[in-house]
């Protein structure tokens, strides 16, 4: 490996991002995977790093996954791209930023096919006046909110309580980033680091004090790919996926995945579950598994927010071991206790995969 | 009919500027000097041979490089040649063009033969690749110099070798759509030379149309494949990365059975192909001429107009225009000579 390499290419694809005031747009399924990341990434922004980021109440779905199921046709999708372009004017602002990687990916393509079509542009402001009387300015800057944190993550560092080091050996945690495949893959240009040798969250990793994992498989997909997973025919095809990207990493024994999309902290994490209960197998030791988190959830372990604040345990594999590594202290009764001390329930523990 | 000049002047005194030293300079000054005129080869580099000069052995027939080059410097022991050197300016002045080199030195000449000839695709523009990145890939040239030299850390009893060919070459995303005619080739000539080189490896070929349209091409195509036993892939390679080993592991199609293809190899030889020579830039600033589609020097035409340029004086010949092979590029210099010959005898 040469490092300079992948440095030469880092430098390349960079892309500007503004300092201050962003229209924060959510995912539509990240709240129901693992709850309390965008609500973590409005905390650290706003509370600890000062930043403006307004959400506005009416903004919906970008349509993403009908578009890429084919539920619904592109110009249908574009509409729904220009209201949420149009609330963001409304708004007065012109820094858009959004949670999901779908989604950024969706935006940076119409983005593009406005840009490459513009008749298409004019036939899309015309079908959002018939349909919500609504008028849309495009963004000024649009970025993933990975992108955010990745500008910040060295004021992030200097503010961390932990650090990616094991605090009982003192060397950094072994740690494997794996990138949403619609950040870059189809317009490098668009993505810190590019598409072959994403820096977004190398650069977050090292930052914290992490070493990143470069394994055969990184880029390939989570396994989620959309039809692999909605079609329930095609479901195998999506564990054997997440497999091949297990067996990839296993002899590198990484302690952590950091991911910046929406479904592949989920898939990367139940499947774990499915694989061991199928096979037997785990991967990480002593019978426990990798634990898959969000960039969010990752920066706020880093900067010292309670685990189960940061809705840790909504993960299938055990964090607990990863918090020990880091010397992160936690109270292990209260892993599945919500608000005001109310008993969650606690799941059933799996034959083969350790949950606690 | 027969052209019919006045041979009463001297053509000795009659100066053709040659702007590099490569195969296709060396090859026109030798036949402008036969004919009676005043060569003189300005080369930026340090010696005469261009990309010749960094190669071992060349396809079909595996003749040296070295031999060839020494041949074709042979015969220019009497021309002019100014090593090291740039040209600064080049001034048209009616019939003739006043040249200024990077040591302040003048002089006039009566015609311009551009010899630029190309330079290597930088494989670094192929991400996936990861030239640059991880250490046991390399290039054509690294391969050839490893040839000569035998010195390569990176190359230690390779059980498992991959070529890949047309890098940088018939690719719209590098914007480089056309053929660049040696790699096939080559591929295969250095696919065999390795195998020669540690016989229990096993060599793959990554091709998407084998080009094996030369003198000699095809015999050398079946000769890898029955004698050496080099196995042609029909698919491009879409991904390569390093296992914990350090070994690369690559991703492909096979076309031909309809399959993806996951590999690991201990060396992967990336076939870069040929891209206009940067430092034809300012030569074609001074003189006014174009680029092609294709970003190589424009010439007045495939056929007839071929060794000329849209200014009245200025020649090419070899790869400057365009991907050659060396006997191309030697056949082309000859003809450029010729038409120099009758441009000269005309004015």
């Amino acid at each position: 490996m040469i490092v300079e390499g992948k440095q030469k290419i880092w430098a390349d694809y960079q892309k500007d991002i503004p300092d201050d005031h962003y229209y924060y747009v959510r995912s539509c399924i990240r709240q129901s995977f693992f709850p309390a990341s965008e609500v973590t990434f409005l905390d650290i922004t706003r509370n600890k790093l000062g930043k403006d980021f307004y959400e506005n109440p009416y903004h919906t779905t970008c349509g993403g996954i009908a578009y890429h199921s084919d539920s619904i046709p592109q110009e249908t999708a574009m509409t729904i791209i220009a209201r949420q372009f149009a609330l963001m004017h409304e708004s007065g602002y012109e820094n858009y930023v959004c949670s999901c990687i779908t989604s950024f990916g969706c935006y940076t393509e119409t983005l593009e096919t406005w840009h490459e079509f513009p008749e298409l542009e004019a036939k899309i402001r015309q079908y959002l006046w018939d349909s919500c009387k609504k008028e849309f300015a495009k963004p000024k800057y649009l970025a993933h909110s990975s992108d955010i944190i990745y500008k910040f993550r060295n004021e992030i560092a200097a503010k961390a309580k932990y650090k990616l080091v094991n605090a009982k050996t003192g060397k950094p945690l072994k740690v494997v980033e794996h990138i949403g495949c619609h950040y870059a893959k189809m317009f490098p240009s668009k993505g810190f680091g590019g598409a072959e040798y994403p820096h977004v969250l190398v650069g977050m990793i090292e930052a914290w004090g992490g070493e990143v994992v470069d394994y055969p498989e990184r880029r390939h997909c989570c396994g989620f790919g959309f039809r692999q997973y909605f079609v329930q025919a095609n479901r195998g095809y999506s564990m054997s996926n997440t497999y091949k990207k297990f067996e990839s990493m296993e002899p590198y024994e990484p302690d952590l995945i950091i991911t910046n999309c929406p479904g592949c902290p989920y898939f990367l994490d139940r499947w774990q579950y499915v694989i061991a209960e199928q096979t037997g197998k785990t991967y990480g030791k002593n019978g426990y598994g990798i634990p898959a988190l969000t960039y969010e959830e990752v920066a706020g372990l880093v900067l010292g927010y309670n685990p189960w604040d940061l809705g840790l345990q909504m993960h299938q594999v055990a964090i607990e071991p990863l918090l020990d590594k880091m010397g992160i202290e936690y109270d292990p009764k209260a892993k599945y206790k919500g608000v005001n001390n109310k008993d969650l329930g606690t799941p059933e523990n799996p034959v083969n995969i350790k949950l606690m | 009919m027969t052209p019919s000049y006045d041979n009463t002047y001297t053509m000795k005194e009659r100066n053709v500027l040659i702007i590099g030293g490569g195969p296709a300079g060396m090859e026109a000054a030798h036949q402008l000097k036969q004919l009676g005129f005043n060569p003189i080869i300005v080369e930026r580099n340090d010696k005469l041979g261009g990309h010749l000069a960094q190669w071992d052995r060349l396809f079909p027939t595996s003749e040296t490089a070295e031999g060839l080059l020494e041949r074709l410097k042979e015969n220019i022991k009497d021309v002019e040649v100014r090593l090291n050197s740039r040209i600064t300016n080049i001034e048209k002045n009616a019939e003739t063009f006043h040249v200024t080199l990077s040591n302040n030195k003048n002089f006039d000449v009566d015609a311009v033969v551009i010899c630029t000839g190309f330079d290597l695709f930088n494989a670094e523009k192929k991400q996936e690749y990861g030239y640059g990145i991880y250490d046991r890939v390399i290039t054509n040239a690294e391969l050839e110099e490893y040839f000569k030299t035998h010195n390569d850390k990176r190359i230690d009893e390779p059980q498992r070798i991959g070529f890949v060919h047309c890098v940088g070459s018939r690719d719209i995303k590098v914007n480089n759509t056309y053929c660049s005619k040696v790699c096939c080739a080559t591929a295969l000539k250095q696919a065999c030379e390795i195998k020669d080189e540690f016989p229990d490896a096993d060599v793959y070929c990554f091709y998407m149309d084998l080009r094996m349209f030369g003198k000699g091409y095809e015999d050398l195509y079946l000769k890898a494949q029955k004698d050496f036993d080099i196995k042609c892939v029909r698919g491009r390679v879409c991904e390569v990365s390093e296992n914990i080993e350090g070994k690369l592991v690559i991703k492909a199609e096979d076309t031909l059975l309809g399959t993806p293809m996951k590999m690991t190899l201990d060396l992967l030889v990336l076939m870069c192909g040929m891209e206009k020579s940067k430092g034809a830039d300012e030569i074609q600033k001074m003189l006014n001429i174009e680029s092609n589609k294709d970003g190589f020097i424009e010439n007045l035409g495939a056929f007839v107009g071929m060794n000329k340029t849209k200014e009245k004086g200025v020649f090419v010949a070899g790869a400057c225009t365009s991907p050659k092979t060396l006997p191309d590029t030697i056949a082309e210099a000859r003809s450029t000579a010729m038409e120099v010959y009758h441009y000269l005898c005309n004015n």
